[in-house]
């Protein structure tokens, strides 16, 4: 199976709901991470650097900020005359009553007419909280040597707390056993990455069943339901993934990019994560500066201390300013004298000189976008 | 017939720039790395779309692979237009023989079909060698409300330095009375920048008749601008004030990208209104060791500190381990500095390797006799051994061993 006969579905609203403080202005693909980029670039990249040319992006609300992110496409060299990127607006679909999309399912048939146009063979869909850099040429691979119907990827180790995330038991062979589909537990269990790979045909003949039958959720009415009359496998992912299912594990995922290890295994040099480029210049430490264990985007200017923080483009940090365990988004500015621990910032953030704020490693203190303090 | 173009700028970066040796011994002068994530070019490319004019011919002659390959079809600066954009112009075979640019003029001789394409009113002709933001649709209206022939853009340089200059002796109403072309003792103080706007109809009836003139060296400077002079056309100075620098050599290269350390320079290049665009590759932000000391200093993309930098620029994907010092340095993309190195007063080329305990450059203070100092060069791909040293004022151009000077 070639790559360029592979069509990418991407959900960029994902999950929203588990992410309230960052996601009402703006859909879960376009919230910013690891100080350059946006969630989605990492599914749109791992699509692209195995060589899937033709990508659509499911969109519900607020997707301004992600329309402006991924622009024409050409960051992923998706720019293209035939196939590329497609952005996929909301549509109000006469089989549920002419409303929006409410689930997984619905929304797949909305972009129905996108699917079937694509002259691709298969399908790989992909969520936008899950943070991950895999080789998607490897599972492809693995879905038509095992001649699955259905490829699922998984991680075995602690589930997301997200609720209904399927969790599940593999037999020897590979396959997802017809044994009881696990409960979403505290115990490490084989749980899904809403990575799925299958045939086009299949999957439009599923959606059209499960919407004609009123089904609403993918995982239990299309994959549970399906175990025993489908061959649906699982992959596992060696390589990293990291699931977002609250401001505590965002916040979490941000500072583990701090061991050089998690960061090298995200930022793989031969699968590159692109994204929107900016034309800011390099960041400048002055005199005064003292950074200790951060990672520091291009544009920002450090007069103060920084340690174990991550910067996004453009902060401004004033001389002697103390950061600390600190995720400060783009275009912030922090006064001087200023003393900052275990805070996320949103864009556009203004901190005053001399204010002090700070929350724990295990609730950080959350600024939301533009807020003046 | 095609929609005129008011303006169009024809690119000189042909130039080899071979003071700066062994840094352009692979790459052409404008693609020479700066401030951390620029090439030259960038500049003159980024004024050219901040000033309007977006149909750019870009001169190549001298390696232009890097060049290429780094404009690629412009988008970076928003260059891949339907109408214009930005064109590589590499000397090409004709019915009547084949040439290289003899010259700039005779570049641009050689380039008339494709200016006359266009059908522009004026051309500007631009240097790719300098380091500036300017402003060229001001120099433009300046060009115009004098009906002038030919508008040349003069910074008023220090008197001492002046003897280094084509300079111009200007009349009350700023149109041009003399030229001096680095004379010893200068009566201007006014330089050329190498920025020229032509009335097209006139520049091109200069380009014939030089190009017939057997004598000429086909030299905008030497010949045609005099020429014009002597006969007697408009020809006016436009006063430029701001941040401009030749970086012809290794210390104006080492100092300009220095420069941007200093607050007290004019050169602020996180201007949004005036955005000097580059060509990226996709690289993580930089990550800074729990051990590093970093001041004074500018960092970009994918680079990993964990020793100690002062007064330096890092360029992409540059690795300092624990324990190096880099002082007042520039360390362009890809290199890596291992574990007890010291890099100081030094420009270092892209891929290069600085083994353990290696040295390259050394403080002024330690040398008396100030005429052995200077800036040190490595060039790229070369790797420095364990315990190597490589002198101040120095050019490495071959691999050295291990404990060798």
């Amino acid at each position: 199976m070639r790559a360029n006969n592979v069509l990418g579905i991407i959900y960029s609203n994902s999950y929203d709901s588990v992410l309230p403080e960052l996601t009402p202005l703006r859909a879960m693909g376009s919230v910013p991470f690891a100080g350059r980029y946006r969630l989605i670039d990492f599914p749109l990249s791992n699509m692209v650097n195995c060589g899937i040319t033709n990508v659509g992006v499911i969109t519900k609300g607020n997707y301004r900020s992600l329309m402006d992110h991924v622009g024409s496409g050409k960051a992923w060299d998706l720019s293209r005359k035939r196939d590329g990127l497609f952005v996929i607006p909301p549509f109000s679909d006469s089989a549920f009553g002419g409303e929006q999309f409410r689930s997984r399912i619905e929304a797949l048939h909305s972009a129905i007419g996108f699917i079937e146009r694509s002259k691709a063979e298969y399908v790989l869909m992909c969520d936008s909280n899950v943070v991950c850099n895999m080789d998607f040429g490897d599972l492809i691979k693995y879905h038509s040597d095992k001649g699955a119907d259905i490829t699922l990827v998984y991680k075995y180790e602690q589930a997301p707390k997200i609720p209904g995330i399927l969790t599940f038991a593999l037999d020897a062979s590979g396959r997802v056993s017809n044994e009881e589909l696990c409960r979403c537990g505290i115990t490490c269990a084989a749980h899904s990455l809403n990575i799925f790979l299958l045939r086009k045909s299949l999957l439009e003949r599923l959606l059209n069943d499960a919407v004609c039958l009123g089904y609403k959720d993918f995982d239990q009415d299309i994959i549970a339901s399906n175990v025993e009359n489908l061959k649906i496998f699982g992959y596992e992912c060696d390589s990293y993934a990291r699931t977002i299912d609250s401001l505590q594990t965002y916040y979490e995922i941000n500072m583990d990019l701090l061991q050089p290890d998690q960061k090298d295994a995200l930022f793989a040099p031969d699968r590159p994560v692109f994204t929107k480029v900016h034309d800011d210049m390099p960041s400048v430490y002055s005199h005064s500066s003292n950074v200790k264990n951060s990672l520091i985007a291009d544009g920002c200017k450090i007069e103060g201390q920084v340690e174990n923080c991550v910067f996004f483009r453009r902060v401004n940090v004033g001389r002697g300013a103390k950061l600390k365990n600190c995720v400060i988004m783009q275009d912030t500015f922090i006064g001087e004298g200023a003393d900052l621990n275990c805070v996320i910032t949103d864009k556009n953030a203004v901190i005053k000189p001399d204010k002090v704020l700070s929350g724990d490693k295990n609730y950080p203190f959350f600024l939301g976008k533009g807020i003046v303090i | 017939m095609r929609k005129k173009t008011e303006c169009l700028a024809m690119l000189l970066a042909g130039g080899q720039g071979s003071r700066l040796g062994v840094l352009t011994q692979n790459i052409a002068k404008p693609a020479v790395p700066y401030g951390g994530k620029y090439r030259i070019i960038d500049f003159p490319l980024s004024n050219c779309v901040n000033s309007g004019i977006e149909t750019v011919g870009v001169l190549t002659q001298y390696e232009p692979l890097e060049l290429n390959a780094y404009i690629g079809n412009g988008q970076a600066w928003d260059l891949d237009r339907i109408n214009g954009g930005v064109h590589i112009l590499s000397p090409y075979q004709q019915i009547s023989g084949t040439e290289w640019y003899k010259g700039t003029a005779n570049a641009i001789y050689q380039n008339i079909p494709f200016i006359e394409r266009y059908n522009p009113e004026y051309v500007a002709v631009l240097s790719g060698d300098h380091i500036y933001k300017m402003d060229y649709a001001k120099m433009l209206t300046f060009h115009k409300e004098r009906s002038a022939d030919c508008t040349i853009a003069m910074l008023e340089v220090p008197w001492e330095e002046a003897s280094r200059f084509g300079l111009m002796i200007l009349n009350d109403d700023n149109s041009i009375a003399e030229f001096e072309e680095k004379p010893e003792k200068p009566s201007s103080n006014k330089a050329s920048m190498g920025v020229y706007i032509f009335t097209w109809e006139k520049l091109k009836a200069y380009l014939l008749a030089d190009e017939a003139d057997p004598d000429s060296d086909n030299d905008f400077g030497k010949n045609l601008i005099p020429a014009m002079h002597q006969a007697g056309e408009r020809l006016f100075a436009y006063p430029f004030e701001g941040y401009w620098k030749d970086v012809g050599t290794i210390d104006s290269l080492w100092e300009a990208n220095l420069d941007l350390l200093n607050p007290g320079v004019d050169l602020d290049l996180s201007d949004d209104n005036w955005r000097i665009y580059s060509n990226n590759p996709a690289n993580t932000p930089h990550y800074i060791g729990p051990n590093a000391l970093v001041e004074n200093s500018m960092i970009a993309g994918g680079c990993r500190v964990e020793g100690k930098l002062d007064y330096s620029i890092l360029f992409a994907d540059v690795i300092v381990e624990e324990g190096a010092k880099v002082e007042y340095s520039i360390v362009m993309p890809g290199t890596r500095i291992e574990a007890g190195a010291v890099v100081r007063y030094s420009i270092v080329a892209e891929n290069a390797l600085i083994r353990r305990g290696a040295q390259v450059g050394d403080l002024p203070e330690n040398y008396p006799d100030r005429d052995l100092w200077g800036v040190a060069v490595v060039g790229d791909g070369l790797v420095v051994e364990k315990n190597a040293r490589v002198k101040p004022k120095e050019m490495l151009e071959n691999k050295i061993k291990e404990g060798q000077e």
